[in-house]
């Protein structure tokens, strides 16, 4: 075999190859909508269930889904930016930093379901909080925690030195460098850390299913309990009620996720281009 | 006197804003200067020439601690600015660097509009008020011969504008927070002629104000810019760099004394 054949050969391979991981999404997607594009209607959005919470629409598991991924994410982003900082900026490199990056890449690890136990035993059960939007909202924010800590480093390691030189350069303390320079300087890629950690969080299932309940409720306090979206779309399908309203669930929740993934993208070009 | 006299003009009854006895710089066991004396003149350019790597932006940076920010680097020797020992216990480089502020090769404005850029340090020192503010970026940005150009568009991002102009808006930067000394390292080896007119002619008219020590591989700069020059040189790799010739720049490039400055700066060598 010459040269340029095996030259065609690794190139049809690897095209091949990028052609499947383009096509699978496709196919889910198109499949999602065809089948779920018919359940779609204002109705379906803005109305509660009726029957055996099969028929109508599913408004009150939209504000849950909505409500838990905000809080969550408001509990996340700062312990997690502020970790960042301390890991990026000012932590002595050496066996505690890799330890701490460690632990927070095995903590992305962990199977949600334990991360739902988990969560189950400490937040409902043991601080009393029951299963409401906060014990969600805290077992979520525990799989968002690494995620937005790992990017935010990257973001702050990506400042470039002589930024932080031209902050130094005038008379600026560490502190004040790394927030009114380094930080404003990292925050496009922060955000959009934050953006996918969310968008991950809003198609969590097993996590919410032992913390927030099932119960069709529209929450209003934090102690409320709830049914997210992935957990309606999971009781619609499993125990067969309506397939075409489980459709309808799923499609909405891909447009939710892929909306946040492309936001994430325009906010990095926006701030890219300047 | 039995040390070498670093200048034999009239002109050293000429005050000195910066006074280097014996200074040593050590990266870790590598000595990178050695033995090096000199005063820099007030209310005057003085010009830093050698070949790369001959430690003259190491040296700068020894002025305003820049080199504190290198893990494992040391120094050893007295530097004196305005009669005070910089290196003393007492001193904050936090505070030093506002006094002594500096310029990069490569231009670093930070990512955000030009105006936050130039009020970045007034804000550092707790200014608020925006009538103030105001005035300060006007007159740092007139003196760094940007206003022209930004006035218009002081909410613009400072990445937007070209290379030069980023430079002369880091020179506003500095300017902004009152520096005694700038020192500027290689500021012209990455941007347009135009600019680099601008920031030489910027560079004459705040001297008076502003003691200004300028690194520059340009030697057509150097001669065209400033008032002194200070000639550094690495003879043999591993061997720390000296001081091999200080003197007014017009003595210095027409009538070397040291057979080495003279082979440089004919070209002989770097």
């Amino acid at each position: 075999m010459n040269k340029t054949t095996a030259n065609r050969i690794a190139l049809a391979v690897l095209w091949s190859c990028a052609l499947i991981t383009v096509a699978v999404l496709g196919a889910l997607i198109l499949y999602v909508f065809v089948n779920g594009v018919r359940a779609l209607s204002p109705a379906f959005v803005f109305t509660w269930p009726h029957g055996v919470n099969s028929e109508g629409g599913i408004f009150p598991t939209i504000v849950s889904t909505l409500y838990v991924t905000g809080l969550a994410m408001l509990i996340a982003t700062p312990i997690a930016v502020l970790a960042a900082v301390y890991l990026a900026e000012y932590a002595h490199q050496g066996k505690t930093v890799s330890t701490i990056r460690f632990a927070a890449d095995s903590l992305a690890s962990v199977p949600s379901i334990v991360m739902g136990l988990f969560g189950f035993a400490l937040f409902v059960e043991a601080m009393g909080l029951n299963l409401s939007m906060t014990s969600a909202a805290l077992a979520l924010s525990l799989l968002m925690l690494p995620i937005v800590m790992r990017t935010t480093e990257e973001a702050i390691r990506s400042v470039p030195r002589y930024i932080r030189w031209g902050s130094y350069g005038i008379g600026a303390t560490k502190w004040q460098t790394v927030s009114r320079a380094v930080l404003p300087a990292a925050g496009p890629r922060i955000i959009t850390g934050i953006v996918l950690a969310t968008g991950r969080a809003v198609g969590e299932t097993a996590v919410v299913i032992y913390t927030m309940g099932q119960a069709i409720n529209l929450p209003v306090t934090p102690l409320d309990s709830g049914r997210p979206m992935t957990v309606h779309l999971y009781l619609l399908a499993s125990e067969g009620i309506n397939l075409p309203a489980a459709y309808g669930t799923a499609l909405l929740l891909m447009i939710m996720i892929l909306g946040f993934n492309f936001s994430a993208r325009w906010i990095l070009k926006r701030y890219r281009k300047v | 006197m039995t040390e070498t006299p670093i200048t034999t003009h009239a002109d050293e009854a000429t005050e000195s804003k910066c006074v280097v006895r014996g200074l040593d710089f050590y990266y870790g066991d590598f000595q990178a200067l050695t033995d090096i004396d000199v005063d820099i003149k007030k209310g005057a350019i003085t010009a830093f020439i050698g070949p790369s790597g001959c430690g003259k932006s190491t040296f700068l940076r020894c002025i305003n601690r820049m080199n504190d920010l290198i893990p494992d680097t040391r120094v050893e020797g007295t530097m004196l600015i305005d009669g005070q020992d910089i290196y003393s216990p007492g001193v904050d480089p936090v505070d030093l660097r506002r006094r002594v502020g500096m310029i990069f090769q490569q231009p670093n404005p930070f990512p955000q509009s030009i105006y936050d850029n130039v009020a970045y340090g007034p804000r550092l020192q707790g200014i608020r008020r925006k009538s103030e503010l105001d005035g300060i970026v006007e007159e740092s940005l007139r003196r760094a011969n940007l206003w022209k150009e930004a006035k218009d568009i002081l909410g613009k991002n400072g990445l937007a504008l070209s290379g030069g102009q980023q430079q002369r808006l880091c020179i506003a930067r500095v300017l902004a927070v009152q520096p005694v000394v700038l020192l500027m390292d290689e500021p012209c080896s990455a941007i347009d002629p135009t600019s680099v007119q601008k920031i030489e002619d910027l560079m004459a008219e705040i001297k008076d104000d502003v003691t200004i020590i300028i690194v520059t591989h340009n030697m057509q700069q150097a001669a065209r810019v400033s008032d002194w020059t200070a000639f550094f040189l690495q003879e043999l790799a591993g061997e720390p760099a000296v001081l091999v010739e200080y003197d007014r720049t017009s003595e210095l490039f027409t009538a070397p004394r040291d057979k080495r400055t003279e082979d440089y700066i004919t070209g002989r060598f770097g």
